[in-house]
């Protein structure tokens, strides 16, 4: 049984797959309406969620599926103290595929030790959000027609942005990538993910100028400093407004600069943007729920 | 000057945990629970070695099951001698684990092994060179400390 927990999970090869099938959904979605006929998606988040849970959502009733699920940890048992593994030996017994949000980084694995059925992480914690990712290379791959040889720049929260992780890693498996990492010090990116980067022997820059790196970039991944993810509220106060891209700043970019958001934004993007045809995070979030539907009908082709 | 010689004896039957690096022998105690054994145990400290300067040994006057991905991990370089009739039946060489499962305990606030009960605390090698460990689940660092 396969799941999908990090970017990790991913080669090259399946990436390019899920992103040719999520191309086709797009031009055909008629095609796949009964794909999923009499399955059922099991959507556990235990953190709230507006675009990743209706675009699984989405993305299972346009398949021919259905979806149970609880939208937060207080309509679940887990007020009740029940583990996360307890939550998903009943769950999978009445789902075909299981699909978990969390707060702690970690739970979709142990989700995944415990289930019997497919389960896919959509964001443990800081961790890892590997269906966002899909989204990020998908709309990546619309806008450059390629996924190697080019300057990413991620900007913001880097050392809690799961979004940020996952799509560093899935990045590293596509040749030619250069990337500029723009954070506070305090928001860098965590060891583990460095140690990859070296690892890969792959050009990396940390700094923490937005203005004096933005000419360079062909991507640039803007991220929200999340209040969620700190312990003391005065950390977050401090560093919130780190980085704004507004017209002034994009006046810099390259004329076919790709700028990414996970959303939601809070005030990281200026809303003067919004109307730069370079600004394509709404239509990436709109590719989310054709990426998902991907995913599941590749999930459900092994276990048929 | 008067010259002192430690004298411990040999034994008939056991184990000698050999060329653990100087320092690391209590570690080594704490962590295989050999404070739990009823059998004689000697930790010798500082002893002077040809191949490392000083170096620390354990003897155990029993054979006991050693969990050797535990010491693997603590001391990679450390070797077991297993004595039985006062003569070396078998030397074992150790060699950094893939994985260490309960040896270490995830220190990660935001890991979910915080909060979630009677799951195995799983750390994989990540690094050879620099024998690093990390939490399977949230990928934080392993610390070797008492627990």
């Amino acid at each position: 049984m396969r799941h999908l927990i990090t970017t990790k999970d991913l080669s090259a090869n399946y990436i390019d797959c899920l992103i040719d099938s999520a191309k086709e959904i797009l031009r055909y979605p008629r095609a796949v309406a009964n794909d999923c006929d009499g399955k059922i998606l099991a959507a556990l988040f235990y953190e709230s969620s507006t675009r990743t849970r209706l675009s699984f959502e989405t993305a299972m009733l346009r398949l021919g599926g259905k979806v149970i699920g609880f939208e937060s940890a207080a309509s679940s048992s887990a007020t009740k103290g029940e583990s996360v593994a307890d939550t998903i030996r009943i769950v999978s017994s009445y789902a075909d595929i299981a699909v978990i949000r969390h707060p702690k980084e970690g739970a979709a694995l142990i989700a995944s030790m415990y289930s019997s059925v497919p389960v896919i992480n959509a964001g443990d914690g800081g961790h890892q959000h590997p269906t966002q990712t899909l989204t990020d290379l998908l709309t990546i791959s619309k806008v450059k027609g390629r996924l190697c040889n080019l300057t990413i720049g991620f900007c913001g929260d880097l050392k809690f942005g799961r979004t940020v992780h996952s799509l560093l890693e899935a990045c590293l498996k596509y040749s030619g990538n250069k990337y500029i990492l723009v954070s506070p010090d305090e928001l860098k990116i965590p060891e583990y993910i460095r140690e990859d980067l070296r690892a890969e022997g792959v050009e990396f820059t940390e700094t923490n100028s937005l203005s004096k790196n933005i000419a360079d970039m062909d991507i640039l991944y803007m991220t929200r400093v999340q209040r969620e993810r700190f312990f003391n509220e005065e950390d977050y106060v401090r560093l919130k407004d780190a980085y704004i891209l507004n017209k002034q700043k994009l006046a810099k970019a390259k004329p076919d600069l790709a700028v990414l958001h996970p959303l939601p934004r809070v005030n990281e993007i200026a809303t003067e943007i919004d109307k730069d045809p370079r600004a394509l995070y709404f239509k990436q979030a709109e590719y989310g729920a054709y990426v998902r539907m991907a995913l599941i009908k590749d999930l459900f082709r092994e276990e048929d | 000057m008067e010259n002192h010689t430690l004298k411990i004896d040999s034994i008939g039957c056991g184990l000698v945990i050999d060329h653990i690096s100087a320092g690391n022998a209590m570690k080594i105690y704490r962590y295989l629970h050999l404070d739990d054994l009823e059998c004689a145990v000697a930790i010798i400290r500082n002893v002077k070695s040809k191949k490392h300067g000083i170096k620390d040994i354990i003897k155990v006057e029993n054979t006991i099951d050693i969990d050797l991905n535990v010491l693997g991990y603590l001391d990679p370089n450390s070797t077991i001698n297993v004595i039985k009739d006062g003569v070396i039946t078998n030397k074992l060489k150790l060699r950094l684990p893939p994985t260490i499962k309960n040896v270490v305990y995830c220190k990660n606030p935001r890991c979910i092994t915080s909060i979630e009960q009677e799951i195995d605390h799983i750390f994989e090698l990540t690094d050879e060179t620099t024998h690093s460990y990390r939490c399977i689940y949230c990928e934080q660092e392993a610390a070797v400390e008492p627990q």
